[in-house]
């Protein structure tokens, strides 16, 4: 039976021969199949005597595995070569743009104003808010402004027929945060406010931050460390910074936080960024709250000024043209 | 206000340089504005008298000088000045001078004549902005003087910006008490004077305006010299004060004013008739003030009249007629006390802001009219003669504010500012404001000098204190009160998550100004219930935006105009009703334009439409969980909206929104295309969220079965949907619409609709008879109720 052992031979040459998957399958069904040569061998197996087949078996075997091992092997050599020529024609430019990948974004001021309200939030500060249109009693009157006092001169004031007003501040937002409310409170209060003044650096509509807190331990040490604090997170960096007095009506001692701001050109100079001060009893009596026993201070900031500081932004009215070239910037 | 440095350091003792002295006035809360140096470089300029001019031969415009220095031998000058004149003295730049523009004087030859130096402008000395001719020196001038040391120079003019809680800051006596107790040294102030009576002219004064006018003080001066000058020395007090010198007697009574703070006036006595009656104003009545202008008085004023006339407005201005002329020789001083709130507001309403309402309206010290009226009479009669009559006194004593005693604790004072002051430093700041104070053994009671109208309670002192201390020597600390938690209600989207949301479907956040013109609401049909301004900025800022669309179409045109072709726009912001109070509404808009996809390799491109708008929508409504409480229709849509492209949206039935194509008529005359589309709704609604409420997940597998209607035009996919839902209830998990045509193959009139029905039963796998039944009710559902017929 050496048929057997010189066709195997032939066959391994033809399995190494094999171009393509089909051609080896072909070759396998000719060799192990039903019908195949090797089949047929063992099927002769029958016809021998016992110690004969024994030995017999042991030979078709070896051969039979010989012959798998074989195919097995070219045929992951085919597949691999099918799966690199099926790699190589999927090839894409990756450098393509995607599809639908544009985003919009959010306006510069709600950016700052949001990372201003997110700072407070930390630090136990409710978000609070309050009508734009507002009436004198909570824009001046609670906030310890009398009728005609010079310091109103300085609110540029919208007004409506009936006596109402567009408010002048955010500050009018701490008189109803307050009402009806005890200690401990601390809130943060954005919003717009209006002045009816226009120009290169004032626009009749901006955004003001307000903050509030009122305890039984506040002091003005505690309002210079916060906003210390504050201005240093916001701006992600250090400078100088000075408690300068000055009067708001309804706080007392009252400051404005200046900051020694480095400039493009290496230059610095002084800029207002914040005013302060410890709440006025007067204030804290018009909405209900012993000033004996509590005490608190109050801030608050122009947004723009603080945009612009933060994102370079040079001329106040781009924030209210809404052109897009300006606006993708900040998206 | 602005006063002289030199004059401030003669009344007080300022151990400081300029620079030192004017960061701890703005540290003090007396903030400092702006510097101006005066009369720097004036090494080597003199005065010197022109003593004999001649034209120059070769130059129209020049003349050859010849000027006594007091070097004794002229100098010859070639000057060009207008008023270079025989017998006047000015002041002379000698050779080695270097003036303060950088000129470096050198002896030179002007058209050929020797010039040993140059007479000086103002301007060129850089003293005053006056360029026009030589600064021309009093006859008294001494000739070969440093002009520094004869003008007091250098000096600067320091202009303060100060709050209006400090009236008291507005005069150089007042200021010196601050700058004592920053400095802590003493203040120098010259002694009250009382100038000898002699003459026994008089004049009656009635006091008839009650508390806004509670002590009126005149004198009249006699036979006054009305050729009299102001001298240098105050002239340049005023200058640097930035207040011109006007006539020996007004400049006196600004003197005065700057002085001591407070405003006086002089009338010519012999303009007056009778006594001098203080009074409210009445309707009707009017003035010609001193600057000419004709004031409209009505009621709410304080007048000063005699029996004749008005006179002036107290506080305010005084009237033309009877102001004291260049030919004025017998005059009337007054030296008043009205009331801060009897003037408060007042000179605005005129259209007026002076000197003297400044100060009034914030508070002039009511004890100071004698002071001051002895210190004017004094000068007048130094600089101009003249005989002074009595002080006239008129006061309603029980009407004058009287300064109360203010306690201050020195627990409090530790508990507001945070910080221990040591007692002794408390009680000399108090000292050195001129406040009276005791100790007492918890702290002080302190009364403040008639000219504070800013300490009235405890608060008050501690502001003094911290001042004075110094707000940088207050610690700065972590704040360590009682804290309560904030609890964010998860049944509420933030604001910023859905502004964050548009962001990421591609909308850009706008922000507009609230105030649009009524031109641009009447064209969008916003007719009703308008919020306008009374004193709007100008017609385009006069009406509180209605709705954001107007405004943020305005933005999507401008970038129109400007290349962009596709914008998404979208705005949160409050909008307006009228109403008591008017009514605000937070909303939210979006706009939108262009292609609905950005420009893209693999994708065709087509134009926005509706139901990209309305994908938006969906995606907002899907984040609140509920979807079942919101619908749209068709109905009932305002003017600006595509009547068959526009819907209006509903939430639990309720109208919230809007959302379509910009009616073509709108968009024609926006000049814009049908490309455009608008959604605005109420913020709030979108907000609420479904607190969820998990249920089980179900165990049985879903059937798909797919069906293909034949449907009339006008039937809405929502009828379709609701017929399914209620032929099938519980067992129709999902319907889903995959195909929309109308055209070849369908008859004229009609639409084919193909969508996917998912059944799914809770309690058993379904079967394909169970699902083909279901298939069966749902299309002789939609049969019965949309005219539907099932396609093959």
């Amino acid at each position: 039976m050496d048929d057997l052992e010189s066709r195997a031979k032939q066959a391994l040459a033809d399995i190494g021969n094999a171009a393509t998957l089909d051609a080896l399958d072909a070759l396998r069904v000719g060799l192990l199949g039903k019908s195949g040569i090797v089949t047929a061998a063992l099927k002769s197996l029958g016809a021998l005597a016992p110690d004969e087949r024994k030995a017999r078996g042991a030979e078709v075997n070896t051969v039979k595995q010989a012959l798998a091992d074989a195919l097995a092997a070219r045929k992951q050599q085919l597949e691999q070569v099918e799966l690199d020529r099926r790699l190589a024609s999927e090839k894409l430019d990756i450098s393509l743009p995607g599809r639908d990948g544009e985003r919009g974004g959010l306006h510069p001021i709600t950016r700052a104003l949001e990372r201003i309200a997110s700072i407070f939030a930390r630090l136990g500060y409710q978000r609070a808010d309050g009508p734009e249109i507002e009436d004198d009693w909570h824009n001046f009157e609670a906030l310890n402004f009398p009728p005609h006092h010079p310091a109103r001169a300085m609110h540029d004031t919208f007004y409506f027929g009936d006596g109402s007003l567009l408010r002048t501040h955010t500050s009018p937002v701490q008189i109803r945060a307050m009402a009806g409310r005890q200690p401990p409170i601390r809130i943060i209060a954005p919003g717009k406010v209006y002045r009816s003044d226009s120009d290169q650096t004032h626009s009749p509509m901006f955004h003001q931050i307000e903050g509030l807190l009122v305890d039984e331990t506040s002091s003005m040490a505690d309002l210079k460390g916060t906003l210390t604090e504050f201005l240093r997170a916001f701006f992600e960096r250090d400078f100088e910074m000075m408690f300068k007095p000055t009067y708001f009506p309804f706080v007392e001692p009252g400051a404005d936080v200046i900051i020694r701001w480095e400039q493009e050109d290496g230059s610095s100079r002084w800029l207002e960024v914040l005013g302060c001060g410890m709440v006025h009893p007067n204030v804290l009596k018009n909405v209900g709250i012993d000033p004996e026993r509590y005490t608190g201070f109050a801030f608050g900031m122009g947004v723009e000024r603080l945009a612009m500081l933060r994102y370079g932004v040079k001329d106040l009215r781009a924030f209210f043209e809404n052109d897009l070239r300006f606006l993708k910037q900040f998206a | 206000m602005n006063f002289s440095e030199n004059w401030l350091r003669e009344l007080v003792e300022i151990d400081a340089d300029r620079d030192t002295l004017v960061r701890a006035l703005t540290m003090a809360g007396l903030e400092v504005e702006d510097v101006t140096p005066l009369g720097e470089c004036l090494e080597h300029v003199v005065v010197a008298q022109i003593v004999a001019a001649e034209r120059h031969p070769q130059a129209d415009r020049l003349q050859i000088c010849q000027v006594d220095a007091g070097l004794g031998q002229p100098l010859q000058i070639v000057c060009g000045a207008p008023n270079a004149r025989i017998g006047i003295k000015v002041p002379l730049a000698i050779v080695g001078a270097k003036l303060p523009n950088g000129v470096a004087i050198k002896a030179a030859k002007l058209r050929g004549v020797e010039s040993n130096g140059m007479l000086c402008s103002a301007k060129e000395l850089a003293i005053d902005a006056d360029a026009s001719g030589l600064l021309e020196l009093p006859s008294v001038a001494p000739v070969g003087q440093p002009l520094a040391t004869y003008l007091g120079l250098p000096d600067a003019s320091i202009e303060l910006s100060l709050t209006p809680n400090r009236a008291d800051c507005l005069s150089l006596h007042g200021l010196a008490y601050d700058v004592a107790a920053l400095f802590g040294s003493a203040v120098k102030l010259p002694a009250a004077v009382a100038v000898a009576v002699s003459s026994d002219a008089r004049r009656g004064i009635r006091l008839e305006a009650g508390k806004d006018a509670p002590r009126y003080l005149g004198r009249v001066v006699e036979g006054i010299d009305p050729s009299a000058r102001t001298p240098l020395w105050m002239a340049e007090r005023l200058r640097r004060a930035h207040l011109r010198p006007i006539s020996a007697v007004v400049d006196i009574t600004n003197y005065v004013m700057l002085e001591l703070g407070q405003p006086m006036h002089a009338f010519d006595n012999d303009a007056l008739h009778g006594d001098i009656v203080v009074r409210h104003s009445r309707s009707g009545e009017t003035l010609k003030l001193l600057d000419g202008s004709d004031a409209r008085l009505d009621e709410g004023f304080v007048l000063i009249t005699d029996e004749q006339q008005v006179l002036a407005v107290a506080g305010v201005m005084g009237g033309h007629e009877s102001r004291a002329t260049e030919t004025t020789r017998n005059v009337f001083l007054e030296s008043a006390h009205f009331a801060p709130a009897a003037i408060m507001g007042r000179a605005r309403k005129l259209g007026l802001h002076t000197e003297a309402s400044h100060r009034f309206e914030r508070g002039v010290d009511p004890e100071l009219p004698r002071r001051a009226l002895e210190r004017a009479t004094e000068l007048l009669l130094a600089i101009a003669g003249g005989k002074a009559g009595p002080i006239l006194v008129a006061e309603n004593i029980a009407d004058l504010p009287r300064p109360a005693p203010v306690a201050l604790r020195r627990a409090r004072l530790k508990r507001v500012l945070g910080v221990d002051v040591d007692d002794s430093e408390v009680t000399r700041i108090f000292t050195a404001l001129g406040m009276q104070v005791t100790i007492h053994p918890d702290g002080w009671q302190v009364v403040a000098p008639s000219s504070r109208f800013d300490i009235e309670r405890e608060e008050d002192l501690i502001e003094e204190v911290a001042r004075i201390f110094g707000y940088d020597n207050i610690p700065t600390l972590r704040p360590s009160g009682a804290l309560a938690l904030a609890v964010e209600p998860e049944t509420r989207i933030g604001e910023l998550a859905l502004r964050e949301q548009l962001a990421a479907r591609g909308y850009h956040e706008a922000i507009n100004l609230s105030f649009l013109s009524l031109e641009l609401l009447t064209r969008w049909g916003f007719t009703d219930e308008l919020v306008s301004l009374a004193n709007p900025l100008s017609a385009d800022l006069a009406v509180m935006q209605p709705s954001l669309l107007p405004g943020l179409i305005e933005a999507l045109r401008h970038n129109r105009a400007r290349q962009q072709e596709r914008v998404r726009l979208f705005e949160v912001a409050r909008v307006f009703a009228a109403g008591d109070p008017p009514r605000e509404t937070p909303s939210l808009a979006i706009v939108a334009c262009g292609n609905a996809r950005a420009e893209q390799w693999g994708e065709p491109s087509r134009a926005l439409d509706f139901h990209d708008l309305k994908g938006d929508l969906d995606a907002l409504i899907a984040w609140g969980g509920e979807p079942a409480r919101w619908s749209v229709d068709a109905t009932s849509l305002p003017a600006w909206l595509h009547p068959g492209r526009g819907a209006r949206v509903m939430r639990d039935g309720k109208t919230v929104g809007y959302l379509g194509a910009l009616h073509p008529q709108l968009a024609k005359a926006l000049d814009l295309g049908a490309d455009v589309h608008v959604m605005e709704l109420a913020l709030e609604p979108l907000l609420a969220r479904r607190l969820p409420l998990a249920r089980a997940v179900p165990r049985f597998p879903t059937v798909r079965r797919d069906i293909a209607l034949d449907l009339p035009e006008e039937v809405r996919w929502s009828q379709v949907e609701e017929a399914v839902r209620q032929a099938l209830g519980e067992r129709l998990q999902e319907l889903r619409l995959f195909d929309r045509y109308s055209g070849k193959g369908v008859e004229q009139g009609r639409k084919s609709l193909a969508m996917g029905l998912i059944l799914q039963d809770a309690s058993r796998t379904l079967t394909d008879d169970d699902a083909d039944r279901c298939i069966r009710e749902a299309v002789a559902a939609l049969e019965q109720t949309c005219k539907a017929k099932l396609r093959g």
